[in-house]
């Protein structure tokens, strides 16, 4: 392990990642050598060569993309990192003001609840999100008749707009008895339920609708890597006398490693983010209890219908990024020593 | 080398194109905003087509109102063949609203609340329209106190008071008045009286008898409403102090908390706003709620409300300096709009909103247009213009009045008697904001502590004065 781990940080760390896997192996004898003779190459490099070597036609290529990344990505990026630093409307002048954006999204009285809620409604997605879909594929994987039936109806709630699904659960979530689940749950003898208009049940409710909307995206995804596991590995085990649980577990679960620990972050991400279900479901309410950072931006930017404090509104988005991305590098330095040991 | 040089060449293109195009957009809005109208440049040429946007009717509003509206444009366009207007669905929400503005996705001609217009004015997002509104002949007939709220610094107009001038009423329902042995022609007149009635009404009929908004900004709306009612304020007289902590608003969120925990006549709803509440009501689910005097209007046309159930009256009035919560619409024209724009936009503002009060030719023939498509004539209003103009209008219109007005009297008997009490002057929709989960709270919290919610959301309300100022 250590050598494994030792190759890389060998390399020259300014070099492309391609090249450090070639100089990796030779890092310990003569790493200066390779070095040197790219470094001669590139500076016998002139533009005529790099034009006869198609670098023009590759740039051009390149160009669609590097606009529309350009146009709609980095540039609003740029522009949202100069905005939370000044105060405008977008009609008059901006003025710059510093760290005063910051200073007034961090002493806002909403923002704490808005961190704790964002972060509980990312715990709940994890605790009912996250396992749901892996049961579901692993059992589908299983399931030897009418496998395409069971993942168009996993996937089905994907296809539905989110939009027309949320309204679709608004409409279930109809406090009143006559509501559509509280009419359900009724002929076995429970509720009726406020589900979004009470603000305990108000942040389950929102995960709920969001795991079935969103779980068939990744059940497709964890088929599609139950395939890759070797059916040797199961034989093995059964020959072992490992049962359907053990198989799961010793077998499934390690080989699934890889695309787990992607989906792990990605959901982090993803939930983090979240912003159409408290927006459309409850609009932060009931008394805040689903106010999330997101909504926070959005309220900020336009909630109001005269405030657009633009200013805000990106301050706190550039903390979010900033915090995301941070989060990000963490979890795979950790998850990179793990995913080899 | 050259590779990330011809990057960033292509990076400075693209920025500078985009900073062209901005610059593009700003010079545009200066045009129409900063540019005064010579003399000639008021009306439209003969030649000059405009094709105008503006707004129309609620979303999902039934057919015999958008054939009502479709036959206006008509009319409008028979008038001024060189104008070619296109409506738009349009509800104005304050959650929306500004993303609408920002994005550029607003009508050439749209409608604002009262409240809104001083700070558009100032952010220059609205157009000057003094020199377009001097043309017409009522410009100087307006009511004075509702102008004020359209008047940039400089005094000129900028937005125009347009319609639905409202006092908040209590709208109930007859049928579940009657259903649960009250007399409909007896509405309370007091708040005890609101309150036995909700919950004669709950515990007869299982609908709820009472609802209030509280969701985008309308929670702190109505309890503003509620606060009035009661002899308090939302802000100091100078607008410099939030004051949400005083009794009558205390006494307000007590009163709902009642309703709501110890009466159990409110249901579980905490999510009604402006739009979900109409609708409720007129789908009978809702015995009585505060809003607009008018919005008897906007539940004929998107809600089919059955006449008969629909009662509308005063909104109890107790202790000192209480009154009720005026407001109402104005029209407004972008700010991007150009002058031969800015020209037909008085056309149709004149012929769409305001040309019937003070036109009899051009009120019964809006009467008329709206009776053969079954729309409502005779909505109660608060007067745009002189009381002496409504009066007259009222005559011209009475032979078209198809509203059930003998259900209105209650409020209608009382109304122009009443003090009509002007929205929190600063950071209005900030102060709503901020109240919005207090009412909620008390809805769906047993145990809520109205003071300590009252005092966090003083304190946010401090803060948006604060940076408004």
């Amino acid at each position: 392990m250590s050598a494994t781990s030792a190759v890389p940080r060998s390399t020259a760390p300014g070099d492309s990642p391609g090249a450090g896997l070639v100089g990796g192996p030779a890092g310990d004898g003569g790493g200066s050598v390779p070095r040197r003779s790219s470094v001669a190459r590139r500076r016998g490099r002139n533009p005529v060569t790099w034009v006869r070597h198609g670098g023009l036609s590759a740039l051009v290529f390149a160009l669609p993309m590097l606009l529309i990344f350009g146009v709609f990505s980095w540039w609003p990026i740029v522009r949202s990192v100069v905005m939370s630093f000044q105060k405008t409307n977008l009609v008059k002048p901006a003025t710059w003001v510093g760290w005063d954006n910051f200073q007034y999204v961090l002493t806002d009285p909403d923002l704490p609840t808005a961190i704790r809620n964002t972060f509980y409604f990312a715990l709940l997605a994890l605790v009912i999100g996250f396992p749901i879909p892996l049961v579901c594929a692993v059992l589908m994987s299983s399931v030897r008749r009418m496998k395409g039936l069971y993942s168009v109806l996993a996937y089905l709630p994907v296809v539905v707009p989110p939009v027309v699904s949320v309204l679709l659960w608004k409409f279930f979530y109809d406090g009143s008895a006559t509501g559509v689940f509280n009419t359900i749950l009724g002929k076995v003898g429970l509720g009726p339920y406020a589900w979004l208009s009470s603000p305990s049940m108000a942040m389950p409710s929102l995960v709920l609708e969001a795991t079935w909307a969103a779980a068939g995206g990744t059940v497709i995804i964890y088929l599609a890597a139950l395939i890759g596991v070797p059916g040797e590995l199961y034989d093995a085990a059964e020959v072992d006398g490992a049962g359907l649980w053990r198989k799961i577990w010793h077998v499934t679960m390690p080989q699934l490693r890889g695309v787990l620990f992607i989906t792990f972050i990605l959901q982090i991400i993803g939930t983090v983010q979240v912003f159409l279900e408290p927006y459309l479901f409850t609009g932060g309410g009931p008394a805040n209890a689903t106010l999330t950072v997101l909504l926070m931006i959005y309220n900020y930017a336009f909630g109001r219908s005269l405030g657009g404090d633009y200013g805000a509104a990106t301050a706190l988005s550039v903390m979010l990024a900033l915090f995301l991305a941070i989060l990000s590098l963490v979890y795979f330095k950790l998850t990179s020593a793990w995913s080899k040991s | 080398m050259k590779s990330p040089r011809i990057t960033a060449a292509v990076t400075l293109v693209g920025a500078l194109a985009l900073g062209g195009a901005l610059t593009g957009c700003s010079s545009d809005s200066n045009d129409g905003s900063g540019d005064q109208p010579t003399a000639t440049s008021i009306t439209l040429g003969k030649d000059t087509k405009v094709t105008l946007n503006v707004v129309g009717l609620l979303p999902g509003s039934t057919k015999e109102a958008q054939a009502a509206l479709a036959d206006e444009v008509k009319e409008f366009q028979a008038k001024n063949p060189n104008i070619t207007v296109t409506t738009h669905d349009y509800e104005w929400k304050a959650t929306t609203f500004a993303a609408d503005l920002a994005g550029g996705t607003l009508p050439t001609v749209f409608e604002i609340p009262f409240t809104d217009a001083k700070t558009l004015i100032a952010n220059e997002q609205i157009s000057d329209m003094q020199q377009y509104l001097a043309a017409m002949p009522y410009a100087g007939d307006f009511n004075k106190n509702l102008l004020q709220y359209g008047q940039g610094s400089n005094g000129d107009v900028y937005a125009i008071p347009a319609k639905s001038v409202y006092g908040v009423g209590l709208h109930y329902n007859r049928e579940l008045f009657t259903a649960a042995g009250l007399d409909p022609d007896k509405p309370p007149t007091t708040w005890d009286e609101v309150r036995t009635d909700a919950k004669a009404i709950s515990d007869k009929t299982g609908t709820p008898g009472f609802a209030q908004m509280a969701q985008s900004n309308t929670g702190g709306w109505q309890l503003t409403v509620d606060t009035y009612a009661r002899g308090g304020r939302m802000e100091s007289a100078d607008g410099k102090t939030a004051t949400l902590t005083n009794d009558a608003t205390k006494a307000s969120l007590q009163f709902l908390h009642d309703l709501r925990w110890t009466d159990n006549s409110m249901g579980t709803s905490a999510n009604y706003d402006w739009g979900t509440i109409n609708q409720a009501f007129a789908a009978g689910k809702v015995g009585m709620y505060t809003s607009g005097q008018d919005v008897y209007t906007a539940m004929v046309q998107a809600n089919h409300i059955d006449p008969k159930t629909y009662g509308l009256t005063m909104i109890p009035l107790e202790g000192d300096g209480s009154g009720v919560l005026g407001g109402g619409t104005m029209a407004a024209v972008s700010a991007k709009a150009s002058n031969d724009e800015k020209a037909a936009a008085i056309q149709w503002i004149n012929f769409h909103y305001l040309n019937k009060y003070t036109s009899e030719d051009a009120a019964v023939t809006n009467a008329k247009t709206q009776v053969a498509s079954n729309q409502p004539v005779g909505t109660p209003e608060l007067p745009i213009f002189s009381q002496e103009q409504y009066d007259k209008y009222q005559g011209w219109i009475k032979p078209y009045v198809n509203v059930p007005l003998d259900q209105m009297t209650g409020f209608t008997s009382k109304i122009f008697d009443a003090p009509l009490v002007n929205e929190p002057q600063t950071a209005t929709q900030d102060v709503y904001a901020a109240l919005d989960p207090v009412v909620q709270a008390v809805l769906t919290k047993q145990d809520a502590d109205i003071d300590k919610l009252l005092e966090d959301a003083n304190t946010k309300a401090q803060r948006a004065i604060d940076s408004a100022s």
